[in-house]
């Protein structure tokens, strides 16, 4: 198959979807490579580089359309790229399917597949192709890099000659893939960072980026299993004690990033026009959910605003753009792993598997016909969160109770166990002679420092344990040697026969465990 | 000639070394020296037993010592450290052997004393051993006769089991769990048939009923450990050396010997607590496991749902890549496949590319109690980062990447979360908590314990199928 990637038309579009690395890989699926000249320049990578990776450049988008039978694209094509899809040609692109019922019935009229990479159920398997995760993690990053450029300050303290610096305080709210981003790359710069989220489950998450949860004591706390990993509304309360919680949190921070999304709704507002009010002047605030409306009041999509008090706002909309080599890299990647999912036998040509949860899931026209929404994925997303059993500290009283009374069980069974053993000695004494039961004692002593001493042996050494005991219990050969010098020729033979075992046996076992203990060695 | 003073001097000895020798094994480092403890104490009690009074058989007792020490020394020159189980094995036997004969010898020469005093001639001419026996009064003679019976019966039983045990961990003979029509009741009716023969012996009747039930008793080893299975074997090999022990001590008793006694003691506990731990180590009390097969199961184990997801050597080479703490857990399969060194040439790599990598070993993993560390030390796997059980078990949900070498049992979930598993409650490594776990194995089969395994359904479960050693090479060049 022909695989062809347009130049964008969409207006500050850097991006392109296939890059010189990913075209590799799909000829190695047994398709074709096109690309449209100069589609790659914005992101990086110019003719040559696809030239010299086996792709063929065409002159033109017209030609690219006409000659490709899978077309891959970044954003959702435009009217005039829509009209030129014809029947069975794919298209692979994000869509938003949802927004853009429009678009989608004109695509289903001019008779063409098309996969909305946006629209790729969130199961593992398909991990390798969430390309909302990877521009997500793109937008967290640049959300902090675009904070950097706007404050003031360095993000890390310091303590330098020319005195003190103290670090940046960063607020990130909402912890999906962006906003863990952000919060790995403010911490690997240096600044203190807290996060917040409605979905308690992703506490762990955020700490494990090194950021402060803050925790909001709530019954009503949402189980991010049901919605497959996003976040839902909350109820008017919960909101009021979240915004109570960011108006604490206002005068303290520096750096204020909101990744707040709800899926299929305008942005939730939770950092409102009294809070920025009470920001320190020269604090910077990036919301992520501008095309969305915003998190804040005072966002504006697409520009950087200045309040009265000197907070930056900042809402661009389009930061994997603002990154475009790197989007392009990862997105060419999930784009060349979904192909690789349509193309199973390798030998170029597609196969469209609607039995497969992912192709089915993301495939929103096909043979005709509209098939969005997609049946619920058949694999469960995310395992549902288990509520966390309470359990009861004892109090001192009973710890003490209980070890009394583990102590006193204790007693009874070694007083017993001791009472038993010495009625046994003390019948052993009446039938023994006297000479036996000497023996006997070193034999009962013996066993008790046996047992003292084995204890203490480094699980790692029981094999030399094994080994050395076993050289050690061919002291059996004392036995065979106080009798060999017996008058009877049996008794001799085969006295002679134990020596020579027991003998190898000493060597034998002495010599192994020096070799095995030989080897152990530090680092 | 030393006089009995110096013998005995000898043995204090000798005693003190040989517990010193035992408990220098608590640190790799002490251990070292701890060897020459031992070596030392059984020079010592060599040689002055040998050179003390009335012993004699010089001609005999001196070529022998040396013609073994000589295929002592060759044996454990020549043998790989995959091969440790069964020389391990092999040599109890050779304990147990030696017990027997000189159980024997002590009845023959009993019965020589006591013919010579009914014949009411001087017992004068007698030397070593027969000279003491002469000493006995009647009820010191009838003690000897228990004596002898039970270091008899307990040399004999390690004597075939432990060829048995050699003979499975060295594949000689099917490592299945086999046992003869009648099973343990035959076991039952040799042990009680062997009773029989033991009060006749003791009540007088001739040498005929000692050699009769050393023969049961052989019977009974062998039937025993064929009844076991190949997993069981660290438990058996342990148990055997106990016994090496008591039959030692046994013996000491018959010769009123205390430094046998004090060895055979040190032995027979040592053995007895490495049983308890691999024991407590899968969950399973000491008489099950000698009984052999798994049982206590009441009801279907819990069905497992999804599938086995393969991945290739590129796949596990580039997580490893991308991961910061990384550990192995090696079991038999990893011993089988001969992989320890290209799994310390790995585990080399990783840690110069500043990865943290370690080892986490379950306590029955492999053939024999600390099977796997030796493997790895030979290996040259530094022993710092080849840790137990409970200490790597709570760190596994902070790891990147697990990779399991041929182990299977001792890394199921099955016996944590389960209750119906033949292995529930055994405790196991946790693997599963871990980001990713890479299951390096041979094929789709379920392993010794026929015991399906959920840990290869997991959703961060990769298979990685394949002769361990294979895979590991092939990993190698992708690793950077």
């Amino acid at each position: 198959m022909k695989i062809g990637a347009p130049k964008e038309l969409a207006k500050g579009e850097a991006r392109v979807a296939l890059t010189p690395d990913s075209a590799r890989f799909i000829q190695k699926l047994g398709h074709d490579c096109l690309i449209e000249s100069g589609a790659g320049a914005a992101a990086g990578f110019d003719d040559d580089a696809y030239r010299s990776a086996g792709v063929t450049v065409v002159d033109g988008a017209e030609a690219l359309w006409t000659q490709a039978e899978v077309v891959i694209k970044v954003r959702e094509p435009e009217e005039a790229e829509a009209e030129r899809l014809r029947e069975g040609q794919t298209l692979i692109s994000f869509f938003w399917p949802a927004q853009n019922e429009a678009l989608l019935e004109k695509c289903r009229a001019q008779g063409a597949t098309v996969v909305a990479m946006d629209m790729v159920p969130r199961i593992s398997r398909a991990q390798k192709m969430d390309v909302l995760s990877s521009m997500a993690n793109i937008a967290g990053y640049r959300a902090v890099i675009e904070a950097g450029n706007n404050f003031g300050r360095f993000f890390t303290g310091q303590v330098t000659a020319a005195g003190k610096v103290p670090p940046a305080k960063v607020l990130v709210v909402g912890a999906g893939v962006a906003g863990l981003s952000a919060i790995g790359t403010a911490t690997s710069l240096g600044a203190v960072v807290r996060a917040f989220d409605v979905r308690p489950e992703v506490a762990e998450q955020i700490e494990s980026m090194g950021a402060e949860f803050l925790f909001l004591d709530f019954d009503e706390s949402q189980d991010g299993a049901e919605s497959g990993g996003y976040a839902a509304p909350s109820s008017p309360e919960f909101r009021e004690k979240q915004l109570e919680c960011f108006r604490e949190q206002a005068p303290d921070v520096d750096i204020v990033i909101t990744t707040a999304l709800i899926p299929g709704r305008p942005a939730p507002k939770l950092w409102l026009e009294d809070m920025v009010e009470a920001m320190k002047p020269g604090s910077v605030i990036v919301d992520l959910a501008a095309e969305k409306g915003g998190n804040c009041d005072l966002t504006k999509p697409d520009e950087k605003v200045v309040t009265d008090n000197g907070v930056t706002v900042v809402g661009y909309t389009d930061y994997p753009s603002r990154m475009a080599t790197q989007a392009s890299l990862l997105y060419a990647t999930n784009l060349r792993h979904m192909l690789t999912d349509l193309t199973p036998e390798k030998d170029g040509k597609i196969v469209h598997d609607m039995e497969d949860d992912v192709i089915r899931g993301s495939t929103v026209t096909h043979a005709g016909e509209i098939t969005f929404p997609p049946p619920p994925p058949k694999v469960k997303a995310i395992a549902a969160a288990k509520p966390k059993p309470k359990e009861k500290e004892p109090t001192p009283e009973e710890k003490r109770a209980a070890e009394h009374a583990a102590f006193k069980a204790q007693t009874k069974r070694q007083v017993g166990l001791l009472g038993v053993g010495g009625a046994l000695m003390l019948l052993l004494g009446q039938v023994a002679p006297v000479s036996f039961m000497q023996h006997f004692i070193v034999f009962a002593l013996a066993c008790f420092v046996g047992f003292q001493v084995i204890w203490g042996v480094s699980h790692s050494l029981h094999t030399p344990l094994m080994a050395v005991t076993n050289a050690i219990s061919s002291i059996i050969i004392l036995g065979a040697i106080l009798q060999i010098g017996s008058g009877s020729f049996l008794v001799v033979l085969l006295s002679a026969i134990s020596v020579l075992i027991a003998s190898i046996n000493i060597v034998g076992g002495f010599q192994v465990t020096r070799r095995m203990l030989a080897m152990f060695q530090k680092s | 000639m030393l006089g009995q003073g110096f013998v005995s001097a000898a043995s204090i000895a000798a005693s003190v070394l040989f517990i010193l020798s035992l408990g220098g094994l608590s640190n790799q480092e002490k251990a070292k020296r701890a060897v020459w403890y031992g070596i030392v104490g059984m020079a010592v009690a060599v040689f002055f037993t040998a050179f003390g009074p009335g012993i004699g058989g010089y001609w005999w007792m001196v070529p022998m010592m040396i013609i073994g020490a000589a295929i002592g020394a060759y044996v454990a020159k020549k043998v790989d450290m995959t091969e440790m189980p069964q020389l391990v094995a092999a040599l109890h036997s050779f304990v147990g052997l030696a017990a027997v004969f000189v159980g024997w010898n002590a009845d023959l020469e009993r019965r020589r004393v006591l013919a010579t005093q009914l014949a009411e001639s001087s017992t004068e001419g007698f030397s070593a051993f027969a000279a003491l026996v002469a000493t006995k009064n009647p009820a010191e003679l009838m003690f000897l006769q228990i004596e002898v019976v039970l270091g008899v019966f307990i040399g004999a039983v390690t004597f075939t089991g432990s060829v048995i045990a050699f003979g499975k961990l060295a594949g000689k003979v099917d490592g299945k769990p086999r046992q003869l029509p009648g099973g343990h009741l035959l076991n039952a009716g040799a042990a009680a048939l062997s009773l029989l023969l033991a009060i006749l012996y003791l009540s007088g009747a001739g040498f005929w009923t000692l050699l009769l039930m050393s023969l049961l008793a052989f019977f009974i080893g062998y039937h025993l450990i064929m009844g076991i299975g190949g997993a069981d074997m660290p438990v058996v090999v342990s148990m055997l050396n106990s016994y090496s022990g008591w039959a030692a001590a046994a013996i000491g008793f018959t010769l009123s010997n205390d430094l046998l006694i004090v060895t055979g003691a040190l032995v027979g506990s040592s053995g007895a607590i490495l049983s308890y731990i691999m024991c407590k180590a899968m969950n399973r009390n000491f008489v099950n496991v000698i009984l052999g097969g798994f049982g206590g199961s009441q009801g279907p184990a819990a069905e497992i749902e999804g599938e086995q997801v393969s991945i290739d050597a590129g796949g596990v080479a580039s997580a490893l890549n991308d991961a910061d703490s990384v550990i192995i857990v090696p079991g038999y399969g990893m011993a089988v496949a001969q992989a320890q060194n290209a799994v310390s040439e790995l585990t080399r790599k990783l840690r110069s590319a500043g990865k943290n990598v370690r080892f986490g070993i379950h306590p029955v993993a492999g053939r024999l109690p600390g099977h796997m560390n030796v493997l790895l030390a030979e290996a040259r796997v530094p022993y710092d980062i080849v840790l137990e059980m409970d200490e790597i078990n709570d760190d596994f949900p902070e790891t990147d990447v697990v990779i399991v070498i041929g182990s299977n049992d001792i890394v199921n979930p099955a016996a944590q979360e389960d209750p119906n598993s033949p292995i529930a409650g055994m405790p196991v490594l946790k693997v599963w908590e871990a980001k990713q776990v890479f299951v390096c194995k041979r094929g789709q089969g379920t392993g010794y314990s026929g015991i399906e395994n959920p840990l290869f359904f997991k959703e961060n479960t990769r298979m990685f199928y394949g002769d361990a050693r294979k895979s590991i090479d092939d990993l190698l060049p992708l690793v950077d």
